[in-house]
């Protein structure tokens, strides 16, 4: 009887615990709330099956526990009532795999007006790539990385030039409209988490992953590494910035491109700064 | 329907295998060091894993204590932290669950519950375990070698685990490796023991579907571990090849920390798909045993056959070959082809139908049972709500979208605790309590063997249900501290602390259960051979423990099932599987032989 009563008390407890909990999901900024809906859903589907479960054990337990002189019943199988149980069970999982799957059709299938950002990954910081005005983000490898070329882009490569790169510093995006990261790490794998946003992919050295999403909401969020990737694998961490559309081109703006990073590089010492416009000529050559 | 599992012998019997040949020690060595007798290597391989295993929850306390009280532990850094999580997880999944499992129970339980002596290939399977130590050794070495254990989690993914960034580069990983390769090479000398034993050394009228269930999920067990552990045998080779001769197996080309690398063309998620391509299947060989078991500690203690006992030997044959299409569940955000995800989503829920059954039948066979309480049956429902709710968060993980946000969370980490880390290893209790009188002739102390339960068991659902809700903030996994964040709120580090401390309670609990095994083998309570009162043929053995060879001069011929528990008309309310039909139901058999004459 105390043990019924005690798993009882422990899934009321679960179910409180669960509506009570402080511990809920970040507050959404993508579109992909599809996700927090399948969760949703299968919560009550597998909840009320757990909740059946412990109830009924508890009921047996109370019923049939032993007394002097009970004798268990004798039942081999019981043949319509497992095919019962296997057919609602497969409803049950079928119910949730269904939109489980097309939000996974979404999730895979970008839009076609969607702009690119690549995330950089590498140990054990963020690094950012836009494609510049010329909407085309040059080709990279990690054998052109260098001190000087800390993105890898490949020199030859005429669409690289004007690609804006943003090294180990905030990320700024637009809310709005589509967006489809390019993933990839120049050494071990990471992943390029935000909680919010709900969507992550893992970056893989030799390969370009990716996923998309539309920003639904201005705020500033917390950037996390989700694939172990050495001992800063904690302290892999980054700001995303999301804003106006307005706002986040003059931020665009104000970063520079490859081109200009090639160009003071060869005029300047190390610590050159940062030209504002990225005009055709080099302009002024400004030292320290 | 009618009784397919009982009745006269009125098949072809199965081929009588001449009896075996022992080999009988006659020095202490050959008793009880280098024995070839089952039973004492599977002592062996038990206490050599749960001494491991000991370590493995020493690290745990560790990283529960950084991650409860991130600033107040100096001592634990985080190449430390990597350390503990990495040998934690290898320790406890491969070389405590799977050797306790397969080796423990499967070694002492299969030769008598199929009515054979030993097993069939005896050297062999001492030498299975002699390989095990030798890969424990190897293992635990790491941690006294240059620069420590390996710190590239239990995955072991590469291109970090065998570059500077990851903690045990100097000898570690490579410790690793060998010590994996090892136990791979025990474990198929181990496993094709209990495989064919199954098939071949079964005793009279011991058919397939007489077996206890405790055999089918160690025999099915045992068959997904002899396909499964060479892909991650071959792995481990290749990784070795890319670390010490530089092959790129799994390196791409890739700058480390400033400086380009000779690797390239290599693929990581190579490595993934062949790792997985053993992990999930892996998981299943810890998972098996444990539904086989467990479906024998309730039959035992409700007094109740198990409901259903075709379904649940369907279930498990299911279970087993479902589980090697389920894989890349693990690698939804892989990078891998997202088409994969239609694929694998969809065959991993469908392993949760067969899966699901099982749990209803568990359920069922106390429904309408009677139902005793002892610790054996306590460890059985705790087990069933534990699985329950375990098994239900991989219904989340499962679904592919649902994965994305939810993959590389505390909830992934509270889902393979519960589910494989506190389910089973409660059935592995329930077991021991369960069989301590048959390997030692004397009872578990009940006092505190009640103590062991409660706390471990509500100590471990209090320490991982709550854990979900850590995930679902977003609070990554394989993190040294959550460091300052916006979003996760200040009762997160509190709620950590909180499962820090009760995990530190829960294992001093496991402390007295150590004490209680030690104790209770030269204070325990005498038990006679049979004091549950169950039908298995381990329990009718003439001498507890038994004896060299099990059975005596005989070997017994079996008659029915395993599950004859308050069978109406019969003549006690347990009919052991070697009790003629004639004494079980001596009214029966004269209206038989009366109805035979007329026909």
């Amino acid at each position: 009887m105390g043990v019924a009563i005690i798993l009882i008390i422990l899934i009321v407890g679960s179910v409180v615990f669960h509506f009570v909990s402080p511990w809920w999901w970040t507050p959404i900024a993508s579109n992909w709330g599809g996700m927090d809906d399948t969760i949703i859903l299968t919560f009550w589907i597998t909840g009320t099956v757990n909740v059946a479960i412990v109830l009924f054990m508890a009921y047996c337990l109370i019923r049939y526990r032993h007394k002097e002189g009970r004798k268990a019943a004798y039942e081999p199988e019981n043949t319509k009532l497992e095919w019962a149980l296997t057919i609602v069970t497969s409803i049950g999982v079928a119910a949730m795999l269904a939109p489980g799957l097309l939000v996974w059709h979404d999730f895979i299938e970008v839009p076609e007006e969607a702009t690119e950002v690549e995330v950089m990954g590498q140990q054990w910081q963020w690094g950012f790539r836009f494609p510049g005005k010329d909407g085309l983000m040059g080709t990279t490898d990690a054998r052109f990385i260098t001190p000087e070329n800390p993105f890898g882009l490949n020199p030859e490569d005429p669409n690289g030039q004007d690609d804006v790169l943003v090294e180990a510093d905030d990320l700024h995006l637009p809310t709005g409209a589509p967006l489809k990261f390019l993933l990839r790490s120049i050494d071990v794998l990471h992943d390029f988490y935000v909680p919010e946003f709900r969507a992550k992919m893992d970056m893989v050295p030799g390969m370009v992953t990716y996923f998309w999403l539309t920003p639904i909401r201005n705020g500033t969020f917390d950037i996390l590494c989700a694939e172990l990737c050495g001992v800063g694998h904690h302290i892999m961490r980054g700001v995303v910035v999301v804003e106006g559309p307005d706002d986040f081109q003059t931020w665009l703006d104000e970063q520079s491109t490859f081109a200009q990073s090639q160009a003071s590089l060869k005029t300047a010492p190390p610590s050159a700064s940062r030209l504002t416009s990225n005009e055709g000529d080099s302009g002024s050559i400004e030292t320290r | 329907m009618a009784d397919v599992t009982r009745g006269e012998l009125n098949y072809v019997a199965p081929a009588e295998v001449e009896d075996v040949e022992l080999y009988h020690p006659k020095s202490w060595i050959t008793k009880y060091v280098f024995s070839q007798d089952a039973k004492v290597i599977a002592i062996q391989y038990s206490l050599t894993a749960i001494a491991i295993g000991m370590v493995a929850l020493v690290l745990s306390w560790l990283m529960r204590l950084q991650l409860g009280f991130p600033d107040f532990f100096s001592f634990i850094d985080p190449a430390d932290y990597y350390q503990f999580i990495t040998m934690h997880g290898m320790i406890m999944v491969i070389y405590l669950l799977t050797a306790l499992f397969l080796g423990g129970f499967g070694n002492y339980f299969i030769p008598l519950m199929v009515g054979a002596r030993d097993m069939v290939f005896p050297y062999v399977n001492m030498l299975s375990y002699w390989i095990y130590l030798l890969a424990v050794l190897v293992l635990a070495s790491s941690f006294f070698t240059e620069g420590g254990p390996t710190g590239a989690g239990w995955t072991l993914y590469p291109p970090q685990a065998i570059l500077s960034g990851t903690p045990g580069q100097e000898t570690g990983i490579i410790l690793m490796m060998v010590s994996l390769m090892l136990f791979i090479v025990g474990f198929t000398m181990g496993g094709l023991n209990y495989v064919v034993t199954v098939l071949q050394a079964r005793t009279r009228g011991m058919t397939m579907m007489r077996l206890p269930l405790t055999v089918w999920g160690i025999f099915t067990a045992t068959v997904l571990a002899l396909l499964a552990f060479p892909a991650l045998l071959v792995a481990c080779v290749m990784m070795t090849f890319d670390k010490l001769l530089g092959t790129s197996f799994f390196m791409p080309a890739l700058v480390e920390l400033g400086e380009q690398l000779s690797y390239g063309g290599g693929s990581p998620l190579l490595f993934q798909h062949l790792f997985w391509f053993f992990g999930h299947p892996e998981v299943y060989i810890v998972a098996l045993p444990a539904f086989g078991i467990v479906s024998d500690l309730i039959a035992v203690h409700a007094r109740r056959n198990i409901f259903g006992y075709r379904m649940m030997v369907w279930a498990i044959v299911a279970i087993g070959g479902l589980s090697f299409i389920v894989w890349a569940h693990h690698m939804y955000v892989s990078g891998m082809n997202p088409w994969f995800g239609y694929f694998f989503a969809t065959t991993t829920l469908i392993i949760a139908v067969p899966t699901a059954l099982k749990v209803y039948n568990w359920v069922l066979t106390l429904w309408k049972g009677n139902i005793h309480l002892t610790l054996p049956m306590l460890f059985a429902i705790g087990f069933i709500i534990t699985f329950v709710n375990g098994g239900i968060t991989g219904l989340f993980l499962g679904n592919v979208s649902v994965d994305v946000p939810l993959s590389d969370t505390m909830f992934v980490v509270a889902h393979f605790h519960m589910v494989m880390g506190v389910a089973p290893i409660l059935v592995i209790f329930g077991a021991i309590y369960h069989w301590y009188p048959k390997i030692t002739g004397r009872m578990l102390n009940e006092g505190m063997g009640q103590f062991h339960f409660w706390v471990t068991f509500l100590g471990s659902y209090a320490i991982y249900f709550p854990m979900h809700y850590l995930g679902f903030i977003g609070v990554p996994r394989r993190y040294f501290e959550i460091g300052e964040t916006n979003f996760i709120p200040e009762s997160a580090q509190t709620l950590n602390a909180t499962i820090t401390v009760i995990a530190l309670v829960v294992g001093f609990a496991q402390l007295v259960f150590l004490f209680n095994l030690v104790w209770s083998y030269f204070k325990g309570k005498k038990a006679d051979g049979n004091p549950w009162h169950a039908t298995t043929l381990e329990w009718q053995t003439s001498e507890t423990p038994p004896g060299h060879g099990n059975f005596g001069k005989e070997l017994p011929i079996v008659y029915r099932w395993a599950y004859d528990y308050s069978v109406p008309g019969a003549i006690q309310d347990y009919l052991p599987q070697n009790m003629p039909n004639d004494v079980a139901f001596p009214k029966a058999t004269k209206k038989k032989r009366k109805a035979r004459a007329k026909a």
